[in-house]
């Protein structure tokens, strides 16, 4: 049913459509309304016999999760930020387990400073822990993706998070087709677990794993994230058939035909990326677009193929490894190891800082050219920093950065007394 | 593409203007998006919301940077921030006062518009009237509706209606209504 509807509500909607049987839940800023809608569902009892339980803490939340998917419910969570590493444990925990848990992670900027605005930080800091891990464009695809979340989790028993950004589409409203029960019944069999606690046939679950057999284990599970390559193009096709719109997959490639220039994101900027490639296009500009779905697993050979004409590679980005540069665009240059192309990182929109369709011109001129630093810090006022900078150097306590920057551009008032 | 920023302060609830401008477009069959500005928000503080309406699919996510349409819902803003930033002068600008531009000190500034795309509203008196809340956005958006045709007024109090079930809807319906009226006449 197509339905003018806030990105969380509908989200809500289509994790209630997935007939959870337990959700555990804290709330966090921007993912807040994914679960206050849940828990409204569960009382007015659209969520049949499920399970809602209120925990107190993120931590609490995916220890409940790992214990009612080890019990045999299909389970589900939302978290985002500072809530996402204060489970963080846990979520190491469940995928060790190989449990198929779906969490919905609203991405969000993580603290210090604090900001409760978008970026990747949240997600990108919990990439490597064993979740398989996809990114929505648009509210459409989140509801799309989570779908296919619970289907993936559950053939393969392995967790899976739906990154969709904060704010930008958790509080964006837009028209969004919130599919039928029987067409979601259809695709989304009823949880058969691979393994499960019952006290009529008694097992344990979380093995001390000495060095004799810890390296197989882990082994199983990156082998697990590899079978995920193969599956999640399968059920994206297969989600096609069933729902009639093309929604997932590993990655998506937008007008790379003949394109020298390739930009690759996550998440809801591509939206705005690809209405700039349709501009440059239109002044015969070779540019296209890649939407990076899987994050983890990472499509190195999809990648590799899809990039294997591309003069250059502009990797635009919500993250930034300190010390490092682009998180995307190292897995990226791992994609194209052994090649020449040159891969450029454009680090972006940290802590909810727009992404404009201006900046994004500009950058994609330089990135044509060949004529940009690398990592290039988008809209980065670079006068604020050197500000700084020279306070630091002129005295030894020159104070708190975020406190000396907020004064600096007059956002705050001066000290106290 | 047609694009909206509404400016308000904190409480106000131009967020829900926005969402509700953008239901209106949908009932329409146009697709549209609105969404809250990326800013500290709290009681009282400058905030902003968005909204935009299209025929195709909107991909575009940074906020509304040149409006086609700009509504106020709080005269105190008008000197404070950068309200206009963007705004063509083929726009249309709607603000809740009960005065008119030449006493808000915007009588030269106006005049880059055609006057058809100009008005004033008294959206928080018609809201005391009607809902006894000093809420401005109903009446706000029948004066969009009237002044720019991009919605029509039956789908303004529909949006409205499905925000606010009940009696509360049905108040800010006709706050909506009595607003596209005194446009439409004047």
């Amino acid at each position: 049913m197509l339905k003018q509807v806030e990105g969380s509500q509908a989200v809500a909607e289509a994790i209630a459509l997935c007939r959870p049987e337990v959700i555990c839940a804290y709330p966090i800023t921007p993912q807040t309304h994914i679960v206050e809608g849940l828990s409204k569902l569960a009382r007015t009892g659209e969520l049949g016999n499920c399970q809602y339980i209120n925990v107190e803490s993120e931590f609490a939340a995916m220890s409940a999760c790992i214990g009612a998917s080890a019990a045999g419910a299909r389970t589900y969570t939302a978290t985002s930020s500072q809530g996402l590493l204060f489970m963080a444990e846990a979520v190491y925990n469940a995928a060790g387990l190989g449990l198929p848990i779906v969490m919905t992670v609203g991405n969000r900027a993580i603290g210090a400073p604090i900001n409760i605005w978008n970026d990747h930080s949240d997600s990108m800091a919990m990439a490597d822990a064993g979740w398989i891990q996809l990114h929505a464009e648009s509210n459409q695809e989140a509801v799309d993706l989570h779908i296919q979340a619970f289907r993936l989790a559950e053939q393969l028993s392995v967790p899976v998070m739906v990154c969709e950004d904060g704010f930008i589409l958790t509080h964006a409203y837009e028209r969004v087709d919130v599919p039928d029960p029987d067409q979601v019944d259809r695709y989304l069999p009823a949880f058969e677990p691979v393994q499960m606690l019952d006290p009529e046939e008694p097992i344990t679950m979380g093995a001390m794993v000495g060095p004799e057999a810890f390296m197989e284990v882990r082994y199983l599970a990156h082998h697990k994230q590899l079978q995920a390559i193969d599956v999640i193009p399968e059920l994206s096709a297969e989600f096609e058939t069933v729902f009639g719109r093309e929604s997932g997959g590993l990655i998506k490639p937008y007008r790379t035909e003949g394109a020298e220039t390739v930009v690759i994101a996550l998440g809801s900027v591509i939206g705005s990326i690809k209405d700039v490639v349709d501009e440059l296009r239109d002044d015969d500009v070779a540019i296209g677009a890649i939407k990076v779905v899987s994050f983890r697993p990472f499509p190195l050979a999809q990648l590799r193929d899809a990039l294997a004409d591309a003069e250059r590679v502009v990797v635009v980005e919500k993250d930034l490894a300190l010390g490092l540069g682009g998180i995307v665009a190292s897995n990226v240059r791992m994609a194209l190891r052994g090649l020449r192309t040159p891969v450029y990182t454009v680090i972006a929109g940290l802590g909810g800082r727009p992404i404009t369709k201006q900046s994004l011109h500009r950058v994609f001129a330089q990135a044509g050219a060949d004529e940009i630093d690398d990592p290039h810090f988008l809209d980065l006022d670079l006068a604020v920093v050197d500000r700084e900078l020279a306070r630091a150097r002129e005295k030894r306590r020159s104070g708190p950065i975020a406190e000396n920057i907020l004064r600096d551009m007059g956002l705050v008032g001066g000290k106290l007394g | 593409m047609f694009q909206i920023r509404i400016h308000g302060r904190g409480g106000q609830g131009g967020v829900a203007c926005a969402e509700m401008l953008s239901v209106a477009a949908f009932q329409e069959d146009m697709y549209s998006q609105a969404f809250p500005s990326f800013g500290s928000e709290r009681m009282g503080a400058p905030v902003m919301a968005f909204c935009r309406i299209d025929d195709k699919e909107i991909r575009l996510r940074e906020p509304v940077m040149n409006p086609d349409a700009l509504i106020v819902q709080d005269t105190t803003l008008l000197h404070q921030v950068e309200l206009f930033r963007g705004l063509d002068t083929r726009g249309y600008l709607i603000v809740n006062t009960t005065r008119r531009y030449s006493d808000l000190g915007l009588g030269d500034y106006v005049t880059r518009f055609p006057p058809h795309h100009i008005c004033t509203v008294p959206a928080t008196e018609l809201a005391l009237k009607f809902v006894g809340r000093p809420l401005p956005n109903a009446a706000l958006l029948g004066a969009f509706a009237a002044l720019t045709r991009r919605v029509f007024l039956p789908s303004v109090a529909a949006a409205i209606r499905e925000k606010f079930p009940g009696e509360i809807g049905e108040k800010n319906a006709a706050a909506a209504t009595a607003a596209y009226d005194s446009i439409r006449t004047n």
